[in-house]
């Protein structure tokens, strides 16, 4: 028992779970009705944990694409105008026609938001592997000019989609139980449990975060690994854009995807993953994106208004990431020597007594 | 002993040094004369860095008494040390390269103007009559300190160590990025400041520098201490038994290793290779099974053949033949598939990945070279990990600890594992012996040479020491200004032969 | 082989300032001969006047990134947005004088600097995390102190706000003039003062820094200090042109401020920078925003098209121009070497 205990504290997820359980447990306390999930008339489940997972589906998408990002060194701070990009793609594909007819088929439209996502990808990839230039600046210009693309697309207004199956991707696809976006969300974080498992990709994309230079001699094609991390992080942000404006049914430029790519690096942050690049935690980043996600959603049910959220948040966050901290470590295994060695202390006391 | 402890400026005794789990230093003394240069000897493991960490406050040591011009000293922190005189200069050179020349002399002491303001042009011009006076350097001290290489900023470094009144100096592997006419310039102003009463402990590899500039030599081994010796009467031979620790016969050390005999068939060949301000024309060939070396001053283009061989640097004309057929090369992995392994100079910069596993680090050409889609299952990596630590006698004590840890040696054994598991026809070893203790030197030599005569590979060593060269190749092309100038084969192999070749004044085979 | 001025010159370490200036001039002719009344000293002063307030904030992140360590300030928009709404509320709620008020202003900068400071030197937390978490500490506050927008009526305050400097037919407001002593301040302190000297260590190799005498976790905190401070002031600034506190003031300004500072010539990984160059970073921003609001035609989201575009422009010459920089400084590396022996 005690070797299990040990080898969980020690293990990558402990911290990032400890956090959480942390947060369930305050809930479990404070918010009424917790835990508990229902069926609902519909087939669908419903309840507050239900409501956690699928509204952190975005985030766990995005924030699995900018783990690999972040990984080989770099960072991805456009996905939140991608997002939006891709949403209205989707949106302008399928017409705000009031009679629900689409103007293009649907999977054509789902496909040019994803072609979008990937576009971005090509377009920060070759920025950053091909030009050499910061991921930090050269995702900046599509983060700055992206929102006005996709205002562009929209021509500044609100495309609101009446297409019905459109609404199926934030909610419920008809007769299943789980909402689409988790089962999205799920898909996605098995094909890459699956692609980190089966292929060497991980060991690769650890070595270029690590030293490029050396992987390079090594033999690993540095820019290609660069690249595919880009437009995996440019294809989540399209797979997200698709969620989010199924979420309103319409296409909001100004806010799709606000923020979204700063809780996204949030979450791989939380996760263990550093900032440098290197070793990257996949059960991390998507117990960080649930976190954050289970913040919001705590915060919401004892009364905390949207606007005041982002205060809290920071402190908790900020709370986490001292813990999670090696300095805090380093002071608690301090802490504890010095009550080993008082303890010593007393004992030698007592054998030379 | 009051008066015998006056000729003492250091005096280290007893010293412990204990890590949980590892008792790093036991019982270690070691004692520095006013005005002598002492060499601090053992091998990678020996204890030598850790007592240098004792003695500069970044370990607090566990027992003894360190005793300083006269007074115990308990330093604390590198910066109480280098205040109280000792200043160390390390390999990596511990400097600020976007700041400039001066200001990497003066930071922290700076010349002042009016307003208290730092007086640029003051600071400047001390700088320059700093470094012409002490070591009769005359650069622009205005320029950033990486627009120098490491020889110069060495330099740079012993001259703000004079400036700041040390009177302990230490050098760590000063000279393995040196050349010949670098590392004499070095000497001399070591003797210099030998001269004018300053102490320098030299920690270096290179047995014949240690006995062309020390006076004395302490012996460290397993953390033990073993003894202190007068240069004068230490033969070399017994103090690499005493470092060893065991008896070496005569000439062991020296040619233990049989020549290869090459193949006849050619793996390899070069037809005018050129690649602009880097390889001038190059036309060769290597054999199959031989050991060919590169021998050329520092900056002679040895590591750029050697890059153009593996594909990191691009041909701009020319072709290479491999078994006859002509290759086109546009990246390493074309080179790979082509059955060729490099491992490159600096293992810090280009070859190890630091917080990646033994393990991990080993298997990564070879998965690299299968592609990322047939990957190699754990228990696979485990088994060819394990063999080549076995076969390479790496020391570690689990494959998954992280190669950063592991000491210079047995960093180097892990990268040449990574390129013997890819299973090569041609192995480059670039400069695989630096900054490496003699027992794993001789260890590698061996290999390489084993690998040559025994699995039928083509081998390319590298290396700035004529010694290893000689001892292990069959045959030696000369490389000067990026050009090949000549090619030596068996009895003509020999440190004055190859440097005569390098003057000119020698001509072998020629192409 | 290049002359010896041009190889000079690109050796030089102000090269990618000069590089920066040549672009802004650039830039300010290419606007002067598409629109009329473009080339004027006022529209050249109205650089420094409309964007005062980014000028100073961008002079407080320069300080973190060239600290190197990842350093980077993310919450200086928010710090701005907190300072007006501060100055509003307390404008509006309390007889305190608007110059106390604008004191408080300053001390919550400092703190919430402080505050960053700390957490990133002595738990070396990663700057981007932490800066975001009292980026948004920050506007949350701003948002508790008042939902909606709340104007700044108070007579002295409006004196301030509206006072100018004139010659002659040209005038430069208050705000302007102090982000001018701003630049001017910072690049002496970066030059002249051992701590400006010791962030540039720092930002190069914090362990040598450290060996070399200096304080370097003290270093940190002061440049995380003055980021803070400079924000507050900026937002002081922001507060004389909108002469009102809102919880939207200030938004993406932490990206404006980076853009220009790299567009300057700061480098991201730390230790290179040159404070007149992220000066011009600024007013290559301004120039960009003048051209299109001469342009008149362009709606709002081209606006933001075309400032990415132009950025984009700017950083990939600037990446092209640094790969050949550093062909030609091996050249001359070899050259000197030589020259030496």
């Amino acid at each position: 028992m005690e070797s299990l205990v040990k080898k969980f504290t020690q293990s990558s997820l402990a911290l990032p779970l400890v956090a959480l359980a942390v947060l369930l447990l305050f809930n479990a306390f404070f918010v009424d009705d917790f835990f508990k999930i229902e069926v609902m008339e519909n087939g669908n489940l419903y309840g507050r944990p239900i409501d956690i997972l699928y509204r952190a589906s975005s985030l766990i998408i995005l924030a699995l694409g900018m783990t690999f990002v972040i990984a080989t060194g770099g960072i991805d701070i456009s996905v939140g105008a991608v997002v939006a990009i891709s949403s209205a793609t989707c949106c302008v594909m399928l017409g705000g026609d009031i009679s629900g007819i689409p103007e293009h088929p649907f999977f054509v439209a789902i496909l040019a938001s994803l072609c979008v996502g990937i576009v971005a990808g090509i377009w920060n990839g070759t920025l950053v592997a091909k030009l050499k230039i910061q991921a930090m600046v050269a995702t900046l210009i599509l983060m700055t000019a992206g929102r006005g693309i996709a205002q562009l697309m929209t021509d500044g207004q609100i495309i609101t989609v009446y297409y019905k199956p459109f609404a199926y991707i934030g909610g419920n696809i008809p007769g299943v139980m789980l909402p689409t976006a988790m089962i999205i969300a799920l898909a996605m974080v098995l094909l890459v449990l699956f692609i980190n498992k089966r292929t060497s990709i991980g060991l690769m994309i650890q070595s270029v975060g690590i030293n490029a230079n050396a992987a390079r001699y090594a033999g690993i094609k540095v820019t290609a690994v660069l690249f595919a991390v880009y437009i995996f992080s440019g294809f989540c942000a399209g797979t997200a854009g698709l969620i989010e404006g199924s979420l309103i049914r319409a296409a909001d430029a100004n806010n799709a995807g606000l923020n979204m790519e700063m809780d996204a690096i949030l979450a791989v942050t939380l996760g263990g993953t550093l900032m440098v690049g290197g070793r990257y935690y996949i059960g991390g980043t998507i117990i960080g994106a649930i976190t954050i996600q289970t913040l919001t959603t705590t915060m919401y049910a004892i009364g905390v208004s949207s606007d005041r959220l982002p205060a809290v948040k920071a402190i908790v966050i900020l709370l986490i990431i001292v813990f999670q901290s090696e300095k805090f470590k380093e002071m608690y295994r301090n802490y504890k020597l010095k009550r080993l060695d008082a303890q010593l202390g007393s004992k030698k006391e007592v054998t030379n007594a | 002993m009051a008066l015998e402890d006056n000729e003492y400026i250091l005096q280290m005794k007893h010293i412990d040094m204990f890590f949980p789990g590892v008792k790093a230093l036991k019982d270690v003394s070691f004692n520095l004369k006013k005005g002598e240069i002492i060499s601090l000897m053992g091998e990678n493991g020996a204890g030598k860095s850790t007592l240098v960490k004792v003695l500069t406050g970044v370990y607090h040591k566990t027992n003894g008494e360190i005793t300083f011009d006269g007074k115990v000293i308990e330093p604390t922190t590198p910066l109480a040390s280098q205040q109280m005189g000792i200043s160390t200069v390390y390999q990596e050179v511990n400097l600020c390269a976007n700041l400039s020349v001066a200001e990497n002399i003066y930071i922290g002491r700076e010349p002042r103007g009016a307003f208290g303001r730092i007086d640029w042009a003051t600071m400047q011009k001390n700088a320059s009559d700093l470094l012409f006076r002490e070591l009769g350097i005359d650069i622009d001290v205005t320029k950033e300190l990486n627009f120098y290489p490491v020889a110069m900023q060495q330099m740079i470094a012993i001259a703000r160590a004079i400036d700041t009144q040390c009177k302990v100096l230490i050098l760590d592997e000063p000279t393995s990025s040196l050349s010949d006419k670098e590392t004499e310039r070095l000497f001399k102003i070591m003797r210099n400041l030998k001269s004018q009463g300053i102490s320098i402990i030299f920690i270096s590899h290179f047995l014949e520098q240690i006995y062309t500039i020390c006076d004395r030599i302490t012996v460290l081994r397993d953390g033990t201490y073993i003894g202190e010796y007068d240069i004068k009467s230490l033969p070399r031979i017994e103090l690499i038994s005493k470092m060893m620790g065991k008896e070496v016969k005569e000439g062991e050390i020296e040619s233990n290793v049989d020549k290869s005999v090459p193949r006849e068939n050619v793996f390899l060949e070069t037809e005018h290779v050129t690649v602009p301000g880097k390889v001038k024309d190059l036309s060769m060939d290597i054999k199959s099974g031989e050991v060919v070396g590169f021998a050329g001053l520092l900056g002679s283009g040895r590591s750029e053949i050697a890059e153009t061989l593996f594909g990191t640097l691009l041909k701009s004309s020319g072709n290479i033949y491999i078994d006859g057929t002509a290759v086109s090369v546009k990246t390493p992995m074309d080179m790979m598939k082509n059955r060729i392994a490099f491992c490159p100079e600096d293992r810090k910069v280009q070859g190890i990945i630091g917080d990646l596993s033994v393990r991990e680090n080993i298997i990564l050409a070879l998965q690299a070279k299968n592609g990322m889609f047939k990957h190699m299952s754990r228990h696979r990596q485990n088994k060819l990990a394990d063999y080549y630590i076995n076969l390479l006698r790496i020391k570690v004590s689990d494959r998954e600890q992280l190669i950063k840890n592991l000491s210079g040696g047995n960093q180097q054994k892990v990268i040449i594992a990574r390129w013997l598991a890819t299973e090569p026809n041609l192995l480059i070893l670039d400069e695989p012996t630096r900054g490496i203790d003699v027992g794993t030197k001789s260890e590698i030599e061996a290999l390489a040479v084993s690998l040559a005569k025994e699995k039928g590979m083509a081998v390319v060593f590298i290396s700035g020491e004529m010694g290893e060269m000689v001892r292990t190749c069959s045959r030696v092309m000369v490389i000067r200004d990026h050009e090949k100038i000549t090619e030596l084969n068996d009895d003509e192999i020999s440190t004055a032969h190859i440097m005569q070749a390098i003057a000119g004044d020698y001509h072998g085979k020629s192409c | 082989m290049r002359s010896r001025f041009l190889s000079n010159l690109v050796a030089s370490q102000n090269f990618p300032f000069y590089v920066t200036g040549a672009l802004f001039i650039i830039l300010f002719g290419f606007g002067s001969v598409l629109f009329d009344g473009f080339f004027s000293l006022q529209v050249f002063l109205n650089l420094f006047i409309d964007n005062a307030p980014l000028i100073i904030v961008t002079v407080g992140i320069t300080f973190t990134i060239l600290s190197g360590f990842g350093g980077i300030d993310l919450s200086v928009g928010a710090v701005v947005s907190l300072s007006c709404m501060t100055l509003a509320v307390l404008m509006r709620d309390t007889t305190i004088s608007p110059y106390v008020c604008m004191a408080i202003v300053l001390a919550i900068g400092f703190t919430v600097g402080l505050v960053n400071g700390l957490l990133i030197t002595y738990f070396r937390l990663q700057p981007f995390i932490v800066t975001l978490g009292t980026m948004f500490l920050c506007r949350g506050l701003t948002a508790i102190l008042s939902r909606d927008s709340v104007p700044i009526d108070n007579p002295q305050y409006s004196d301030l706000a509206f006072f100018s400097f004139e010659f002659g037919d040209y005038f430069l407001s208050l705000g302007a003039v102090i982000a001018l002593f701003m630049v001017v301040l910072a690049t002496l302190i970066l030059r002249y003062t051992s701590f400006g000297r010791g962030v540039y260590a720092i930002g190069g190799n914090e362990q040598s820094a450290k060996l070399m005498g200096l304080k370097t976790d003290s270093i940190r905190v002061r440049v995380y200090i003055i980021s803070g401070f400079c924000a507050a002031l900026g937002g002081i600034c922001y507060s004389w042109i909108m002469l009102s506190g809102y919880t939207l003031h200030g938004l993406g300004m932490e990206m404006d401020a980076i853009a220009s500072s790299v567009i300057g010539g700061t480098q991201l990984m730390g230790g290179v920078g040159f404070m007149p160059g992220t000066l011009l970073g600024v007013m290559i921003q301004g120039s960009i925003l003048t051209i299109i609001s001469f342009q008149g035609t362009l709606s709002a989201w081209w606006t933001k098209i075309v400032v990415g575009l132009l950025l984009c422009l700017f950083i990939v010459m600037q990446a092209l121009v640094n790969a050949h920089k550093n062909k030609l400084m091996n050249q001359i590396a070899e050259g000197s070497v030589k020259d030496s022996k």
